[in-house]
């Protein structure tokens, strides 16, 4: 059987006859037997309801009915969205045991398109993380070299898609945890608009930033489940009716002539050697494909870290409130019930959670929140700003998508500063809400990915998906 | 120092969040490190500038409009007492609120 199923490659052994949706659900899960226990990227698998999906694909199959166009795929869930009957931990103590009522829509929209759900990945605790080391489930592993972290904080689905365990995945970026993670483990990564995808059944970590995209081995998969999430969903307010184009039909358009901003600010200290030779090979292959190279200024890209880890934790600690011990999750009973909501939420989140939700609660309380809170919401406007700017000039930004390669197990978690400082580079789009793609972009040391990141407008997802899918194309992948 | 020992337990009493001494000290010191950080967007002049509370703007077609205000069925009354860790149907049980 092959080892690097794509959709088109599902579809056409299902539509040759050639493999049955249980057999493909069955040599997956043989797969994740086998590489599981070292990798840790999935933290539940979900056998019945995928073997259920599996035979219902089948069922068409043997009715000469059209396939739905994710039929049979194989696809792998971050344990932040909510998947109905099947435990979602968050990556944390305090939901260990909870099971949802309900899908997230994502979740729901993949299933009606045939997709077959094999269980849930890790990732850091409520997505707070870049390396994956902060699940209460212990760190993943790197595939493409095991003593490496994968990134974070969707480490599990990169891993999951990288070692060959899903044919796509879902993961949830809020500054750089769907990006880096693809970058890390040498995957196409995206993080479409805020608004295009909804995220309705998406565990909240920090409302005006989170959202949810895929993971997949190439361009075309990209698109092709971005496709399907996208769109208007009554349940969640911030999702757009803006119109959801073809993405499949357009991403082969040419890119010639495509004006290509290059940020003199996303090039400056602090940057890999490594990856700064790999980025300017992709920004030769830019030129070589007929785009027009422009350097462009994003002025504020320097306070993008700060003003995010403000706005970012502000979020969380109000929305992590809601973990108690009273409807669900985790209780450490006390004696009243201020020392009930102590106790459980002293015991049941780890500790990033933790800091960010002392973090949060600090810049949101009285007397720091002009100088924090409402300094972060101004000087974020300053940013999405050097977007629009930059892009009256060009149609697309293009970026590393981390300044370093993935590094060791344990290297980095002593200092969290820095740790949030790595971040500097996906951080931005996330403020902006604008599109965002990470591309591979060759390796370092011989065996480290490097991930290119692409940029569009809000809403200009065809245009990132275009230039990713022509770059890959043309071999950025083994630059 | 920006932060001191009584802001970390001040914060952590607000957030309802029990810590161990060593938290608070490690806290406190991290904290104070990320602020300090922080302090770098004193450097920007904002005082003419409109905060960005949201991300979508009307020209993105985002729908803020209210829904109607239909009555739909939700008996999910059961799925959702099922996950709670002291259920007595149809009630959350916690512990005593009121004293006397």
């Amino acid at each position: 059987m092959a080892t690097n199923w794509t959709i088109e490659g599902v579809r056409e052994a299902l539509a040759g006859k050639k493999v049955s949706a249980r057999e493909l659900a069955g040599e997956f899960y043989k797969r994740i037997e086998t590489r599981n226990s070292e990798l840790n990227a999935y933290l539940t698998l979900s056998q019945e309801r995928a073997y259920t999906q599996a035979d219902r694909v089948d069922a068409m199959v043997a009715a000469g009915r059209p396939l739905p166009p994710l039929a049979g795929v194989p696809i792998a869930i971050k344990d932040v969205i909510s998947t109905r009957g099947i435990r979602t931990t968050c990556g944390s103590k305090i939901l260990e045991k909870y099971v949802p009522p309900y899908d997230a829509t994502a979740v729901e929209r993949l299933e009606k398109a045939g997709a077959v759900i094999l269980g849930k990945t890790n990732c850091d605790e409520f997505a707070m993380g870049s390396s994956n080391e902060n699940s209460a489930y212990g760190p993943v592993r790197n595939p493409e070299a095991t003593d490496h972290v994968p990134g974070g904080s969707s480490g599990g689905s990169a891993a999951a898609v990288a070692a060959g365990l899903a044919v796509a995945a879902l993961g949830t970026d809020t500054g750089g945890s769907i990006r880096q993670p693809g970058a890390f483990c040498g995957i196409p990564a995206m993080m479409g608009s805020y608004g295009r995808v909804s995220r309705y059944g998406l565990i909240a970590f920090a409302s005006s930033l989170d959202r949810i995209g895929p993971f997949a081995r190439n361009v075309k998969d990209i698109a092709s489940v971005l496709q399907i999430i996208s769109g208007r969903d009554p349940q969640d307010s911030t999702s757009t009716t803006a119109p959801v184009p073809n993405y499949g039909a357009e991403i082969t358009k040419p890119v010639k002539g495509l004006r290509v901003g290059i940020p003199t600010e996303y090039f400056g200290a602090g940057m890999d050697e490594g990856v700064r030779k790999k980025m300017e090979a992709g920004i030769a292959l830019f030129k070589k494909l007929g785009c027009e190279l422009r350097d462009i200024h994003m002025p504020h890209t320097d306070y993008a870290i700060a003003t995010y880890y403000i706005i970012a934790t502000a979020e969380a600690s109000s929305n992590l409130a809601r973990y108690d011990g009273v409807r669900y999750g985790l209780r450490v009973d006390g004696d009243s019930l201020i020392s009930m909501y102590r106790k459980t939420r002293g015991a049941g989140f780890g500790a990033e959670v933790k800091r960010r939700i002392m973090l949060g609660t600090y810049v949101l309380s009285a007397g720091y929140y002009d100088a924090y809170y409402l300094k972060g919401q101004k000087v974020r406007a300053l940013i999405a700003q050097d977007f629009r700017d930059a892009f009256m000039k060009v149609d697309a930004i293009v970026t590393p998508t981390s300044p370093v390669p993935a590094f060791r197990l344990g290297e980095r978690t002593a200092d969290p500063l820095q740790m949030y400082l790595a971040d500097i580079y996906t951080v931005t789009g996330s403020l902006a809400g604008v599109p965002g793609i990470s591309v591979p972009c060759g390796k370092v040391c011989g065996k480290l990915p490097v991930g290119l990141q692409i940029f569009g407008p809000a809403f200009g997802e065809t245009r990132v998906l275009q230039l990713a899918h022509a770059f890959e194309q043309a071999g950025g992948a083994s630059l | 120092m920006r932060i001191s020992r009584e802001d970390v337990l001040r914060v952590a009493e607000l957030a309802y969040l029990d810590l161990s001494e060593a938290e608070i000290e490690t806290y406190r010191k991290q904290l104070d490190d990320i602020l300090e950080y922080a302090g770098k967007l004193n450097e920007l002049d904002t005082s003419s500038v409109e905060p960005m509370a949201q991300v979508l703007t009307d020209d993105q077609n985002a729908d803020a409009t209210l829904r109607e205000d239909l009555v739909v069925p939700c008996a999910v009354a059961e799925d959702v007492l099922a996950q709670a860790p002291d259920p007595e149907p149809p009630y959350f049980r916690v512990p005593k609120v009121i004293e006397r």
